[in-house]
């Protein structure tokens, strides 16, 4: 018989898989030819692409599980996608697999305002909770910037955060219950009705898990009083240091903003230029910081916000006049990253979070590989906890340029890790940080993390290569990079 | 603080390795002031009481790292120095409780509805496995994807998956002032005038009712607890700190009964059972009752409420306690136990048989 070509081989088994899966599924749910396939092809980290055999759209809780239940007994890789908004190639579809794409699961099964929480499908939309619950006066806290498009599912699955975690927190602290399909099929709860659930604390440990443990159908979410006022301060440094000392400063003055940001100059003037926000485009830094409560209690830490950023040494202080102003100071913080897309054909968005009062240290050093590297980077900073989204211009058209945006932001991250941060605040690993991932845990937490995967998942086929890499990879990726028995970073005090 | 720093790593490490290699299993002890809780302890004990200090502490970044035998009330005094606390308040019933017994048994105060519970403010941990082997999950920052939330894990686990050796949490500025405000009512009366609030952007931080009054504890100054009683009604209480500190320790006279006392999480605005004497806390999503009801009754009916009930204290200690698991979800906790502790030493049958 002769040989068939690689290409042929794959088309052939592209057919048979349609064919199994027609057999429960109705012909809409299947998309099977490559022109149909290349929208899915990456998700919001467009630097990594990839066809899979099929994409799946299924729209019952049923069809999900037979999927899941024949691709476990056929050992075929599924990866699962929201709204493909990701920022870490998370939803990478696997070649020899199924994409699971969830958008379909698009209805808010039920707003329960006597109880405060919302109960949805995967597929709805972070911002669309909000809205349908504004007429009760309750709103859902987490505000990841791509809320507008990014969908719940997702949001479990990467524990997305946004510009109010600190006083609000993550996605883990905002849900109530989530209903996950494992790669058997089986139907769990998570959580409960009431605060908490019974045995172990699954629910948080799948939020965040990256689609490696099951796959999210269905999550209730908690809802919150939507706040009587809400207040914005604008704080303009002349140097990135002292904006830095302002937050400690802030933060020791007991002032627990709802959310606290922070720009450097680049990030700043290209977000200025986009949205026309009023930044003041001399400033080496501006922080945005926000109260919200009742009327009396936001002028009264107002006022006591103002004074500390004073004495903080801020050049200039600025309160937004009315609401229009307010949203206008969040509108250029919520554009940064279009905003900085608009100066440089490319670029690479890095989610390190730090100790804060390492940020100086931390920004300089940044400063220096841009130098080294030969490529600018922006700075924004959710100050109030930490993380850290440098962001680097590159221009992929040039040869070399993509690998060294990625070696750069590698190093950033590594960088992150020796200060005692970490690799990813809110992004997740993915795809494109499974080597960081071997710098900043040893072997004994990677196989651990390997176990709990195969508690869940024994034949490893939700979403493999992600999330945690291999031992036998990262042994491989610390001999290249250990030089001379040299750690990257020698003259970073390490934790 | 370095000279009261006391680490007993690898006193506890030798320990769980021998016992590993033995397969005896060992009880873990911090302050011993729940070891009425949960199913009856089993082995050797394994003091975690003299592992202690405040390993980092840094009030600008909002992060305390101590080690798990610290007791609580040191921990709570050093944050108050700088007019901060652990946000969870967790109980400390007849005294000695240590930070690894809160995390360990997930436990939060009357606030918690507001701020969390102790798996909400938990950052990273350090943890010996059943194997004896150090491992450390999460970190020191606000914000951290990398891996599984293995620290959260362990938060409410019952010392089932790991010895907890340091935790890192998050803390948060004291409020400036609380006011509570009591007003007479029963039972349905006091879950409808806390549901609607619940929708409304009043400073709770605390709503609980008992013999016939409801508690609203209110996270304001002076001015502002006169508007808001304005708008809800009430007396200002006059024992305002004394009656939480009840509630969250179990000294109030509520708790001096002899039935078995259960704790029911439940969907706040979940009609009252009248199945035994009640509190209500937490807004209606805490209840405790006092009931001669049997653990299967109480099972049905916190399950037929969407909720979850607890055996907390009194009955029987062989038996169950915690809410019975799914087939496919108590497998799935077997299958996460031996991950942890493959030989069963840690706790052992403490959560579940």
């Amino acid at each position: 018989m002769p040989h068939s070509s690689p290409s042929s081989q794959r088309v052939a088994r592209r057919a048979g898989l349609a064919r199994a899966f027609s057999e429960f599924l109705p012909p809409d749910a299947i998309l099977s030819r490559e022109e149909e396939l290349h929208p899915y092809e990456c998700d919001g980290l467009p630097a990594y692409r990839r066809l899979p055999l099929l994409v799946l759209l299924p729209t019952t809780v049923e069809e999900v599980q037979a999927i899941l239940r024949h691709c476990n007994t056929q050992h075929i890789p599924v990866v699962a996608r929201g709204a493909g908004t990701g920022l870490s190639g998370g939803a990478l579809p696997h070649e020899d697999g199924v994409l699971l794409v969830l958008s379909r699961f698009n209805r808010i099964l039920d707003i329960d305002v006597a109880n405060r929480c919302a109960r949805v499908q995967p597929g709805v939309r972070n911002l669309a909770i909000s809205e349908a619950a504004a007429p009760h006066g309750l709103y859902y806290a987490p505000d990841p910037s791509s809320q507008i498009a990014c969908s719940i599912g997702g949001n479990v699955a990467e524990n997305a955060g946004g510009v109010h975690c600190l006083k609000y927190g993550l996605t883990v602290h905002n849900l109530l219950q989530v209903r996950l399909i494992t790669i058997e099929g089986e139907l769990l709860t998570l959580g409960g009705g009431g605060l908490d659930g019974p045995g172990y604390d699954l629910l948080a440990l799948v939020t965040g898990s990256e689609g490696m443990l099951g796959i999210v159908i269905e999550a209730t979410v908690k809802l919150l009083p939507i706040a009587e006022q809400a207040q914005a301060v604008l704080a303009a440094f002349d140097s990135v240091e002292t904006a830095a000392d302002a937050v400690a400063h802030l933060i020791a003055g007991g002032i627990l903003p709802a959310g606290l940001e922070m720009m450097d100059n680049l990030a700043l003037r290209a977000a200025e230029d986009f949205v026309h926000a009023g930044y003041p485009t001399d400033a080496a830094a501006i922080l945005l910081c926000e109260v919200d409560g009742h009327a009396d209690e936001v002028t009264a830490q107002l006022s006591r916000a103002e004074r500390l950023l004073k004495e903080s040494g801020a050049t200039e202080i600025r309160v937004a006049r009315d609401d229009a102003e307010r949203q206008r100071f969040w509108a250029g913080r919520k554009a940064a990253f279009p905003a900085v897309g608009r100066i440089s054909p490319d670029y690479y968005c890095m989610d390190g979070t730090i100790p804060r009062k390492r940020l100086a240290e931390v920004l300089h050093e940044i400063a220096v590989m841009s130098e080294r590297f030969g490529l600018r980077c922006a700075n924004v900073f959710h100050a109030g906890d930490g993380n850290l989204h440098p962001l680097i211009l590159y221009d992929a058209n040039v040869p070399g340029e993509l690998e060294k945006a990625e070696q750069f932001g590698g190093e950033i991250l590594e960088l992150c890790v020796a200060v005692g941060g970490t690799i990813t605040g809110e992004h997740g690993v993915g795809t494109e940080k499974i080597d960081q991932m071997c710098v900043q845990f040893p072997d004994a937490e990677l196989e651990t993390f390997h176990a709990v995967k195969a508690a869940f998942d024994p034949n490893g086929l939700l979403n493999p290569g992600k999330a945690v890499p291999t031992l036998a990879r990262c042994a491989e990726f610390n001999a290249m990079h250990v030089h001379q028995g040299e750690l990257p970073f020698p003259e970073i005090e390490r934790f | 603080m370095a000279e009261h720093d006391h680490d007993h790593t690898e006193t506890l490490k030798e320990q769980i390795v021998r016992a590993a290699s033995e397969g005896s299993p060992l009880e873990i002890r911090g302050g011993g002031s729940k070891q009425f809780y949960g199913r009856a302890p089993l082995g050797d004990p394994l003091e975690i009481g003299d592992h202690t200090g405040i390993i980092q502490y840094e009030p600008t970044e909002l992060v305390v790292t101590v080690r798990s035998g610290t007791p609580l009330t040191q921990i709570e005094q050093v944050l108050a120095e700088r007019r901060q606390i652990l946000p969870f308040d967790p109980p400390h019933f007849q005294g000695g409780a240590t930070i690894g017994g809160a995390v360990a048994c997930g436990l939060a105060g009357p606030a918690r509805p507001w701020s969390g519970a102790p798996r909400d403010a938990l950052l990273g941990v350090r943890i010996l496995d059943g194997r004896g082997r150090t491992m450390r999950f999460g970190g020191e920052v606000m914000k951290n994807v990398a891996g599984y939330d293995i620290a959260r894990l362990m938060a409410g686990a019952l010392g089932t998956l790991g010895v907890l050796l340091d935790v890192s949490l998050k803390v948060l500025p004291a409020p400036g002032d609380h006011h509570t405000l009591v007003m007479d009512l029963d039972a349905r009366q006091a879950l409808e005038h806390m549901t609607a609030l619940n929708t409304q952007p009043v400073p709770l931080a605390g709503a609980a009712h008992v013999d016939g009054q409801l508690h609203l504890r209110l996270a304001c100054d002076a001015a502002l607890a006169a508007h808001w009683r304005r708008r809800i009604g009430g007396e200002l209480s006059t024992d305002d700190a004394g009656f939480w500190r009840g509630l969250r320790d179990h000294t109030l006279p509520f708790f001096d009964q002899d039935a078995p006392l259960w704790r029911l999480s439940l969907p706040p605005a979940s009609p009252p059972q009248n199945i035994g004497k009640t509190l209500i806390d937490w807004g209606g999503a805490q209840r405790w009752v006092f009931t001669e009801e049997t653990p299967e009754q109480m099972w049905a009916l916190a399950t037929a409420s969407g909720g979850h009930a607890t055996l907390f204290r009194g009955g029987n200690r062989q038996g169950g306690r915690f809410q019975p698991l799914p087939r496919p979800m108590a497998a799935l906790h077997t299958r996460l136990k031996k991950v942890f502790d493959p030989e069963n030493v840690l706790n052992r049958g403490r959560l579940y048989p």
